[in-house]
């Protein structure tokens, strides 16, 4: 049993990681009507950002210098690449975020070369913070849900607690009545973008020395995170939070147990076939939960458009 | 997404096709590997390796046949076995006989058969299959065919000799078998699975999975299982990016035992292993690097660090292939055709610079070499990896290992 509560551990790490993306990814959505494609590339320039500042710096500086760096190139990018785009409509922007997020990948490998980079946990977190019979809790996994709870809790008092928050929300259902109110809408857009992928580059900054840094890594979470702003529904946050903790928990879990497809289906009352090797079923007998782990949230997300088109916590446009 | 994804493959083709479409003259060299995406270092670091190789030992000695320079041209295949075909038809339209590749045997057992079927069908230009790096055992077993040559040693010859290893160690009780999800994982497993069985059979394997190839962001849930099953060594034959994932996080999650694995140097990864690795990664493979065997291979990697300030010569293998293949063009005294070279190919006895010699057996194209245990650490090594002080250090030998390892192949030739 001790084993639930480090996969539980576990899976919050994962989840929280991921919520990070989507907060970012969500709001950028339900401001704009687009989803960015870019995203994780965003994360993937708050590791190598952090990574080279490191260098020079050390981690600290480059956990606070690197998601800035980030943010303001982001909202570089809303100024002066999307909002001219926008006026096209929202295949162009689509196509225009996602051209942006291959040339992120070209640029980076060009920069810093198709390696890994020797990205690591700071030594004053490379300690063993607790652990639960033989299984280790590294201190910088504590960290890293530190500094998404942090996020998170800021974010939603923010968003519902002062008047900016209040603006930023009145400017993403109705922006011409707000423009008309004397605010300077397109600002806030551009606040919005930088935001959201300064966000991405918290991320990318704290994941980078676990998960690997590599220009692979975008590629690698791109597109979970759109799976998780579906299955939480598009533009809402806390959908974004709990559609982030249930994929991380159940990708831990159907990876940490090995549940094999004969039993599951045995329990439902399929009887296992007698000749498995003429069987056309034979690979999906054999099925284990690990194997498959990783497609579980896509499984999921389909269910969900079936049966909750709008998201767990979406509100239904149109 | 798919469509998009189609029409950025389509415009990279065609600038592959038009950038190089000259040069007539050099035997034609094609580099089949991921050269983008989340296995990109270790396709370009391979491409890198082939391109001094052909310049070093072939082109700044004169070329071959009294003066033809090899030319290496680099394929992306996105590690995909569809569109590697895509670009072996591109590579035999523009003329190339001889087509490299390594990374992934899905790939390899792809390119394989279809190397097969063109040659069936267009004898005017056939091609060689040169394989540096791919070892399911099937491509020099069940599926082998005459145009195949597989320069590195396959899984089961490479489990053989970690079992050695393994079989040696009377501390170890408890084994844990874990890999990617496809022909190469699979048969690694198997291969473990057998010599243990065969060599201890005292030992208990106490876990045996797979997990996705590629695409594993986590692996704590894998390494917390591998924690709690108590065991004594890890043996996995992981690569690329699910390697040093894999890795990383089984020793950051309290792991302190050996970890037996094919490919965890070079590419970042023993610069990112860094300290946390040293005594627990343990790699098996041809050619040793440290101690360096021999001045010729001392020069050797002075020479591509000279060229590749950031690179690494982490697969010795592919100067054997460009070596060996030099050796059977001249003797075959043609590059055009390919018969020829692979019957001069058949049987070579090879002197490496990496130390003993290479023989590629007649009856499955399956080269027979020293296989080493190499250890990750920072004593003891000249030449380290990815510009840091850690690299990998020769810890025991077999010398022509599993020479007499069985085969069912049945070639036919042509």
């Amino acid at each position: 049993m001790d084993l639930i509560l480090v996969n539980l551990i576990d899976g919050l790490v994962t989840g929280l990681l991921l919520f990070m993306l989507s907060a970012g990814l969500t709001l950028i959505f339900s401001m704009m009507g687009v989803l960015n494609f870019a995203h994780a590339s965003f994360y993937m320039l708050g590791a190598y950002f952090a990574y080279s500042i490191s260098l020079a710096l050390g981690f600290w500086m480059g956990l606070l210098i690197a998601p800035l760096i980030v943010g303001v190139a982001g909202a570089m990018v809303e100024r002066y690449g999307l909002r001219r785009v926008h006026q096209y409509g929202h295949v162009p922007e689509l196509i225009f975020t996602f051209g942006l997020a291959l040339l992120i990948e070209e640029l980076v490998q060009f920069i810093w070369g198709k390696n890994q980079m020797p990205y690591d946990v700071p030594d004053i977190l490379n300690f063993t913070a607790f652990a639960i019979s033989g299984n280790s809790i590294p201190a910088y996994k504590i960290f890293m849900i530190f500094i998404s709870v942090a996020i998170f809790i800021g974010l939603l008092y923010v968003l519902t607690k002062t008047r900016v928050g209040m603006i930023i929300q009145a400017a993403l259902s109705y922006p011409r009545t707000v423009e008309a109110l004397g605010h300077n809408v397109p600002l806030i857009f551009m606040g919005v973008f930088g935001v959201g992928t300064a966000l991405a580059g918290v991320a990318g900054v704290i994941a980078g020395p676990v998960l690997g840094t590599f220009p692979g890594m975008a590629f690698v979470l791109g597109s979970i995170v759109f799976v998780t702003i579906v299955i939480g529904g598009l533009g809402s946050l806390w959908g974004a939070l709990v559609a982030s903790l249930l994929i991380g928990w159940i990708t831990t879990f159907a990876k940490s147990y090995n549940i094999e497809m004969e039993n599951v289906l045995n329990a439902i009352g399929i009887a296992t076939p007698e000749n498995m090797d003429e069987n056309m079923f034979r690979d999906f007998w054999s099925l284990t939960s690990p194997q498959i782990a990783d497609i579980l949230p896509y499984i999921l997300m389909v269910l969900i458009l079936i049966f909750r088109p709008a998201g767990l916590f979406g509100k239904r446009t149109q | 997404m798919k469509n998009i994804t189609k029409l950025g493959a389509v415009s990279a083709l065609s600038l592959i096709i038009g950038a190089s479409a000259a040069f007539a003259e050099n035997i034609k060299i094609a580099f089949i590997d991921p050269l983008s995406g989340p296995f990109a270092s270790t396709g370009t670091n391979g491409l890198h390796q082939f391109e001094f190789a052909a310049d070093y030992m072939v082109n700044q000695n004169g070329g071959v046949l009294g003066g033809t320079n090899f030319e290496v041209l680099g394929f992306d295949n996105k590690i995909s076995p569809k569109e590697s075909l895509i670009q072996l038809q591109v590579a035999i339209d523009q003329g190339v006989r001889f087509i490299v590749q390594g990374n992934s045997s899905g790939v390899a057992n792809a390119l394989t058969e279809a190397v097969d079927k063109h040659n069936r069908r267009n004898p005017d230009s056939r091609v060689l299959f040169l394989n540096y790096a791919a070892v399911d055992p099937a491509l020099t077993n069940d599926k082998c065919n005459f145009w195949h040559f597989r320069f590195d040693a396959h899984a089961d010859m490479k489990m053989d000799a970690v079992t050695d290893s393994i079989a040696e160690d009377t501390s170890i009780k408890n084994v844990y078998l874990i890999g990617q999800d496809y022909s190469f994982g699979k048969a690694v497993a198997a291969a473990a699975n057998k010599y243990i069985g065969e060599k201890r059979p005292d030992i208990t394997i106490v876990g045996d999975e797979l997990h996705p190839i590629g695409k594993v962001k986590d692996f704590t849930p894998y390494s917390r299982k591998i924690v709690n099953a108590e065991t004594d060594a890890v043996i996995t034959g992981n690569w690329g990016a699910d390697m040093l994932g894999l890795g990383k996080s089984i020793i950051e999650n309290g792991y302190t035992g050996p970890i037996y694995t094919y490919y965890a140097a070079g590419s970042g990864i023993t610069a990112a292993f860094g300290d946390s690795g040293k005594g627990i990664v343990r790699l098996v493979g041809e050619g040793q690097v440290n101690p360096p065997p021999s001045d010729e291979a001392a020069a050797y990697y002075t020479a591509f660090k000279a060229k590749y300030p950031d690179g690494n010569v982490d697969q010795t293998r592919i100067s054997n292939t460009i070596g060996m293949l030099a050796q059977a063009i001249e003797a075959a005294g043609t590059a055009d055709d390919v018969v020829a070279v692979a019957n001069a190919l058949e049987g070579m006895e090879y002197d490496t610079i990496w130390g003993g010699k290479v023989m590629m057996r007649p009856n499955d194209h399956q080269a027979i070499q020293d296989l080493h245990i190499f250890e990750h650490t920072n004593e003891g090594i000249d030449f380290p990896y990815d510009n840091s002080e850690y690299g990998v250090r020769v810890i025991k030998t077999i010398e022509m290992a599993s020479a007499d390892i069985e085969t069912t192949c049945e070639m036919k030739r042509p």
